[in-house]
């Protein structure tokens, strides 16, 4: 039984628009330092997901309602106690994980953790394809105000800038972004997608416009030939699920790969020139 | 004009206090259009807590005036561009488009500076990146902490020229909070100096006088120009 063509062509779509959208939201985080906070927050979403399921409606919207209220607790929480993103995040993600793999029936527990694009509809595709959209100008729009509060938050503050309101917004959105992911690649690997396509264009890049773009661009990358590398190899072995999270992670690395050589041979090249 | 219009900024009994601690207290001073004023003191002395009340960012008691129309630039001690791929065009963009005339103020005039990254700047550079930043807006007065901070020694000289060839051209006023007292003598007129409340507040030429720098520091430091000498 192989995917069905139209499924394929949906998911491939979701796939580049998430892809953009992570990638460049992403490239925040990595600026940041909360590689770990993208990647914990995706599994926040595991117990909106899990009712999803069990109740039968949309996985999304419990998935996306569930990132939403952590999102603002967490930065509630950040203002009150001052604790570092991390901390606060890592404290919540272990208590979502556990309460999501309680209440998700074991069936289900592989699609939720990996992701399942042969599920993806046209009504999904369009709906990513909007989010992804609305995300990237949203982010685009506060993307020099959060990247001047972590330069100095004393410079951003002394310019009348928000950094609180700022980063709430920024908050939701990597929120929005994550709870589109998970279908294509489960709520374990999904923080990927925030992470190593940012993390890879970083290693090449000399300012913040080339940045920005290459973490698009490896984020679409990752997606696009993790979905297709994926339906290549597991087309014969189709059942009613296809994951591809795995595949994606195979590609986004490699792609981390290759920039992480192109640094280590740029500096070598420049130490070589030095008399 | 009257007296009152000169005064670009007036603080009276101005008192911080963070997590229950005293950082300042009873502060009172006032700063006419053009002075270059040093802000000196031992660490901890509360000298970046004075800017920040001065610039409304943190909460606080008392009094702080500026005079109508002002305004401030100002260039914190320390910004975290290590991992920050950022070019020095891009940074000075969020001010203004202006970025090459920015540039040419601070004597940064390489035709490609503006394309290097703020990561690779050495220390003197990054300053003098920041001046340019604050001086984007066109304010009538520079808050500047420690403008030497992280540059080398024969530099810091170089910088506060450049400080005060742009007072002399623009008649701008500079607060500076620093640790080079050596250099406050020749290039500030007026010194406060801050110890929690205010040690001291008068001509900065009379830091050479014996027994100021005991009074301000609590401890003898050593001009260089003495130590010459």
């Amino acid at each position: 039984m192989s995917l069905p063509i139209d499924t394929l062509i949906y998911s491939l779509i979701t796939g580049i628009f998430v892809g953009v959208a992570a990638g460049y939201l992403g490239s925040l985080m990595v600026l940041e330092r909360m590689s770990l906070v993208g990647d914990a927050l995706s599994h926040v979403a595991l117990p909106g997901l899990a009712l999803g399921y069990v109740y039968h409606f949309n996985q999304f919207i419990g998935a996306f309602a569930f990132l939403f209220i952590s999102a603002i607790i967490i930065w509630q929480l950040r203002r009150i106690t001052k604790l570092p993103f991390e901390t606060i995040v890592g404290a919540m993600f272990t208590l979502a994980l556990a309460i999501g793999i309680l209440i998700l029936p074991q069936v289900d527990l592989l699609e939720a953790l990996f992701g399942n694009i042969a599920s993806v509809s046209l009504t999904y595709t369009l709906a990513a394809v909007a989010c992804s959209i609305i995300a990237v100008i949203a982010t685009k729009l506060i993307y020099n105000r959060l990247v001047l509060g972590m330069i100095s938050e004393d410079l951003a503050l002394s310019k009348g800038i928000n950094i609180g309101r700022v980063n709430l917004i920024y908050l939701l959105l990597v929120s929005l972004i994550v709870a589109i992911g998970i279908q294509i690649t489960g709520t374990l690997l999904v923080g990927f997608l925030v992470i190593v396509p940012a993390a890879a264009a970083k290693s090449i890049s000399s300012n913040l416009k080339k940045y920005a773009i290459l973490s698009a661009v490896f984020g679409a990358g990752s997606t696009s030939i993790g979905i297709i590398a994926s339906t290549l190899i597991l087309r014969t072995t189709l059942e009613l699920t296809l994951i591809v999270g795995p595949f994606i992670v195979f590609s986004g690395l490699i792609i981390f790969i290759i920039t992480s050589i192109i640094k280590w041979r740029s500096s070598r090249l420049i130490l070589s020139r030095r008399p | 004009m009257s007296d009152q219009e000169l005064f670009i900024l007036e603080v009276t009994n101005l008192n911080v206090v963070l997590q229950n601690q005293v950082i300042l207290e009873n502060i009172n001073f006032k700063i006419r259009k053009g002075n270059l004023l040093a802000i000196v003191g031992p660490n901890g002395a509360g000298k970046t807590v004075l800017f920040k009340a001065l610039l409304n960012l943190i909460p606080h008691s008392g009094k702080v005036e500026w005079a109508k129309n002002v305004k401030i630039g100002y260039v914190p001690q320390e910004i975290s561009v290590k991992d920050v791929p950022i070019s020095v065009r891009e940074f000075l963009s969020y001010g203004d488009k202006y970025v090459e005339r920015a540039l040419s103020l601070v004597n940064l005039d390489d035709k490609n500076f503006a394309e290097k990254s703020l990561n690779e700047l050495s220390g003197g550079h990054l300053r003098r990146v920041l001046i340019a930043w604050a001086l984007m807006d066109e304010p009538n007065i520079l808050l500047f902490d420690e403008p030497t901070a992280g540059v080398d020694v024969g530099s810091e000289e170089s910088i506060f020229s450049m400080l005060n060839e742009l007072r002399k051209k623009s008649g701008i006023t500079m607060l500076l909070i620093t640790h080079d007292v050596h250099l406050v003598k020749e290039y500030t007129d007026l010194l406060l100096g801050l110890n929690k409340c205010i040690t001291y507040f008068g001509e900065s030429s009379k830091i050479t006088e014996p027994g100021l720098q005991q009074k301000i520091y609590g401890e003898q430091v050593c001009l260089i120009g003495d130590a010459e000498a």
